[in-house]
């Protein structure tokens, strides 16, 4: 059991999933113990990872190897590193709680319901596993169909255009990705003489530059239009406003990662040359620096509490490609670390808005106003959701964005003047928010009598709180889980970083508040 | 070379004269026994049985071929060939002649169209395709293909007092032999070059002869057009919506997979045999042909609101792919058409099977709305369609994805980027028409209160169908070993 302990977290949910659909779908409440039961029993499975995790090792651990389909080369291997870790933990722990916070929100089919969210935490966690290309595609694409269905069943009114808008999107960009797969996997048997999907394999091509660029765009398009990257980001919005609370929880918190994710565990490390070409850096940046700005005055604007979190994840996900495409350890680092922390501020807020909408349901901001007269301790932890999410010191989307902005900074002033503004029109739009909703008289009678977080509610948020905490004020650990893994990608496109640097000799201003970099000199 | 009828000839052949024999017995019971229903179910017993002994034939040629080391066995002087690609196909009409058998029985009783007949010409039918993917003489693919061809024209047209029925029928026979003049016009001219039906004879004449020699070209024409006539691709399609929704459900599903799996096993022996090396000639045409079918099949699938109409254009599409494999050409592609076929096989059988459960007494069960709440009625018919719908669209973990992966991957290979990119982007179209199904099973309201269809034979064939398409997903090791002893030759 024990050096299967990665497969253990990966098939947890399914095992789960599997029994779900034994039990008769009458029995509503067993239905809802077994999933929570199930999805506690995921999260408790991968805290070894945690206490097991060497931060010391170079390259990946708990690595599982095995054929699964020999005549094409595709293996069962699966091992993790620092930053997908930290990703795994993520899904595991916003997997349960999105599981709790759904216990009276969902009604009718409640055993489809439950099925599909742990079917979807296998999906996810495999695609942070895999270090096979094969099996990463069959994850990424297998997340869509649960995803789907929690959209177009359990979602709003107009669910079924967002659930295969949805579909459609990441299916054309998954299928465009495959064919840049394939390049590579055919260029890897002309060159070495034998057919792989490893990663690590793949990484000892010697690409022509031109193949190396058509493979990055078609690695560019499946993976931006999960992010999503500005021209793509159409879908999130429909999906997120229309999807049950949940559904948006996990697709903010966990899905939109899997993007991210992709560019840093395949896009820069296979095809070095591409990720740190002059004007693919330059477009990328451009593109995240439109996506920080656009998605924040879109959320300025907006009427509908829960679109404007909606927008608001499309302006920082643009932080975190920003920080991926600075292409230094403090931008990765600091984009990995922001990818944790949106997924817990974001989820925060995606809660907070099902919470009150499963009150009240209306997410209209001027019905609102003047809730924390009525539900105190509600209004705390919104503020609590608000300031991570504004980047707050001390909590911890300040550290994130502090440390990309950093890493944008030594790419170039440009980018990080330009991504700055994204942080002040942040604070803007959520505190504007919590203005209008949380303070001043309450305004509309129908909220007077609004029962405050039960206890239930209240747990779905304490562990994100606890951990938003943590990373606010002492991140030390993340970054030393992800130094290692950060230092090899980096110095994998910018073969020679690390030696120019320490050349150099002269310490970069802020070294003592970014361990990461400190560690890399 | 002998003249005579040796032991190794019989050989071959064993698992026709199974078939032909069941066949023709099959209308000889039904008209000696008592009528009546009861005895009908014997019939099915003994048309299995029938079906056990070809399989029996074949697993005897199989197991031949790998004891004595053989890549084939060429019989009657060469018009038959016993080889890993016409075991293979031949094992997948036999598979899809069972699973359809099997599931006609209810339906045909729903209908009030029972008769022995019916399954004499599935068997029929059946030894037909047998001889399109085992001949490799003219002449014998030819009363291959009219054989198979004929009791189609039948089988569409079943339902005597249903006028879709007989207006299917009669597009499909007009139009089938018009295709199939075409085809005896290239063949005519193919033995006019060569002197000889044989197909090895044909291709040394079509090789000693210039590239674009007009006979030869007129040859290559007219084959092609009536090869494609019968795997419905564009602009040859026409016949194939209208004979789709008109036939009863399960002989819709024995012309969408077994006829169209053995014209395309025809297409290969022709393709890749006397026809290769006129591979500069054709594979931009059939490119162009193959692009056009896919987005004919996608985009007007779109539209449709009859399920079975829809899965016609489905598998209009699915046709688009599979030429695709061909006109890659390279060993992963012709791998990726034996791959595709059989995938395609399981999962197009098992979503058309799920039509006929939808078929009842006082239903017609064919719209697009009579899927409404099926999740509620019968969540386990719901399941499998999304399963079988999914791998349609050519999703991961189910069959369907093998397929395309296989042709994508022989597209990069040879260098066909654009078509790549072209196939990519239909197989996003596609769940867009698949999802409208899924959609309105999952969320739709329930159409009517009536049970869904069911028998043995129809759970049997649904259990089959939708684990397949789920194991070859899942673990497809085993059936990537059997494709590539179709190549093997």
């Amino acid at each position: 059991m024990g050096s299967h302990w990665l497969s253990w977290v990966l098939f947890t949910p399914l095992a789960g999933m599997a029994v779900l659909l034994l039990l008769p779908a009458s029995k509503k409440n067993l239905i809802r113990w077994w999933a929570n039961l199930a999805a506690l029993a995921g999260f408790l499975v991968s805290l070894p990872l945690v206490f097991r995790f060497d931060k010391h090792a170079d390259g990946f651990q708990f690595v599982e190897r095995a054929d699964w389909i020999p005549a094409l080369g595709v293996k069962y291997y699966i091992g993790i590193d620092g930053i997908s870790l930290l990703l795994v933990m993520l899904t595991t722990l916003v997997g349960m709680l999105a599981i709790l916070s759904s216990w009276s929100a969902v009604q009718e089919r409640v055993k489809e319901y439950y099925a599909m969210f742990l079917l979807q935490q296998t999906g996810m966690i495999g695609v942070f596993v895999a270090l096979d290309f094969f099996m990463f595609f069959v994850f990424w694409e297998v997340v869509l169909v649960p995803m789907y269905f929690i959209i177009g069943v359990w979602g709003g009114p107009r669910k079924l255009y967002a659930a295969i808008k949805f579909f459609l999107y990441t299916l054309a960009g998954g299928t465009l990705m495959l064919l840049g797969i394939l390049t590579l996997y055919l260029q890897h048997f002309q060159q070495r003489g034998f057919y792989t999907f490893e990663i690590s394999e793949l990484m000892k091509l010697n690409l022509s530059p031109g193949l190396e660029q058509w493979v990055f765009w078609a690695f560019f398009i499946g993976f931006a239009i999960k992010v999503p990257m500005f021209p793509f980001h159409t879908w999130l919005p429909d999906a997120h406003v229309e999807a049950p609370t949940a559904g948006s929880v996990v697709l903010a918190s966990v899905l939109l990662k899997m993007g991210t994710y992709g560019f840093i565990r395949f896009s820069l490390p296979l095809l070095p040359q591409a990720s740190a070409n002059v004007v693919i850096v330059q477009v990328l940046a451009a593109l995240s620096i439109i996506g920080i700005i656009y998605g924040a005055l879109v959320s300025l604007m907006q009427q509908d509490w829960k679109k404007l979190v909606a927008y608001s994840s499309v302006s920082h996900l643009g932080f975190c490609t920003l920080g991926i495409f600075a292409l230094n350890p403090n931008g990765l680092a600091g984009s990995v670390i922001q990818q944790i922390n949106h997924g817990i501020s974001t989820g925060m807020l995606f809660l907070i808005v099902g919470i009150i909408y499963e009150r009240r349901h209306t997410r209209e901001i001027k019905d609102y106003g003047g809730l924390g007269h009525v539900m105190p301790v509600y209004a705390v932890v919104f503020a609590i959701a608000m300031l991570s999410s504004a980047g707050l010191p001390l909590l911890n989307g300040f550290i994130g964005e502090f440390t990309i902005l950093q890493g944008a900074f030594e790419a170039s002033r440009t980018w990080a003047a330009l991504a700055v503004t994204g942080v002040i029109l942040g604070a803007a739009y959520l505190l504007w928010l919590y203005q209008r909703t949380m303070l001043g008289e309450v305004t509309n009678e129908k909220n007077r009598r609004l029962p405050d977080l039960n206890l239930r509610e209240l747990a779905t948020f304490l562990p994100l709180i606890a951990w938003a905490v943590w990373i606010g004020v002492y991140p030390k650990p993340y970054f030393d889980v992800l130094e290692k893994p950060v230092a090899q990608i980096v110095e994998r496109v910018r073969p020679g970083y690390f030696a120019g640097r320490a050349a150099a000799l002269h310490p970069p201003a802020a070294s003592n508040r970014a361990p990461a970099m400190e560690a890399a000199r | 070379m002998s003249q005579y009828y040796t032991s190794l000839d019989h050989f071959a052949l064993v698992p026709a004269i199974m078939l032909a024999l069941f066949g023709c017995a099959v209308l000889l019971f039904d008209f000696l026994l008592a009528p009546g229903l009861r005895h009908r179910r014997w019939l099915l017993v003994f048309v299995v049985i029938g079906q056990a002994f070809t399989g029996l034939g074949l697993w005897r040629q199989q197991s031949y071929l790998a004891q004595q080391g053989l890549t084939q066995i060429s019989a009657f002087q060469g018009a038959l060939t016993i080889d890993g690609f016409s075991l293979f196909f031949n094992w997948v009409f036999l598979a899809a002649s069972f699973i359809v058998a099997v599931v006609s029985y209810r339906f045909l009783e729903i209908e009030g169209e029972h008769h022995g007949e019916y399954y004499g010409l599935i068997l029929l039918a059946n030894c037909g395709m047998f001889f399109l993917a085992t001949g490799t003489d003219l002449v014998t693919v030819f009363v291959g293909l009219e054989l198979m061809a004929l009791c189609f024209y039948v089988l569409v047209g079943f339902l005597r007092a249903d006028r879709r029925s007989n207006e299917a029928a009669m597009k499909y026979l007009l139009l089938g032999a018009f295709s199939s003049g075409f085809l005896a016009y290239g063949f005519s001219v193919m033995y006019g070059l060569a002197g000889s039906t044989r197909l090895r004879d044909v291709a040394l004449a079509i090789q000693a002869r210039d590239l674009w020699d007009p006979l030869v070209f007129l040859a290559l024409a007219t084959t092609m057009v009536g090869l494609l006539f019968k795997v419905s691709a564009v602009p040859f399609h026409m016949w194939a919506p209208d004979a789709y929704e008109g036939a009863p459900t399960p002989v819709t599903a024995y012309l969408a997979v077994g006829s169209k799996a053995a014209s395309f096993a025809l297409l290969m022996r022709l393709f890749t045999g006397p026809l290769w090396t006129l591979r500069e000639v054709w594979e931009p045409l059939l490119a162009v042909i193959a692009v056009a079918t896919l987005t004919l099949g996608n985009l007007a699938a779109i539209t449709q609101t009859n399920i079975k109409r829809l899965l016609a254009y489905s598998s209009i599409s699915h046709a688009g792919y599979i030429l695709l494999g061909v006109v890659a050409g390279n060993p992963t592609g012709l791998k990726g058409v034996a791959v595709y076929v059989l995938v395609y096989t399981f999962m197009t059988l098992g979503a058309f099977l799920v039509v006929v459960a939808l078929r009842r007494e006082e239903l017609l069960g064919e719209d697009l709305d009579d899927l409404g709440g099926l999740m509620k009625k019968s969540p386990m018919h719901a399941v499998l369609m999304l399963i079988f719908l999914v791998s349609l669209a050519g999703i991961p973990p189910t069959a369907g994805f093998l397929g395309k992966y296989y042709i994508f991957l022989a597209l990069i290979e040879t260098r066909h980027y654009v078509l790549a990119v072209i196939g990519t982007l239909y197989a996003a179209v596609a769940v867009y028409y698949y999802f409208r199904v899924v959609r309105s099973m999952f969320a739709g309201e329930e159409a009517d209160r009536v049970p869904v269809a069911s028998s043995y034979g129809l759970r049997l064939a649904l259990g089959i169908t939708g684990i397949l398409t789920l194991v070859i997903g899942v673990y497809p090791e085993p059936f990537l070993r059997l494709a590539q002893t179709s190549l093997a030759r």
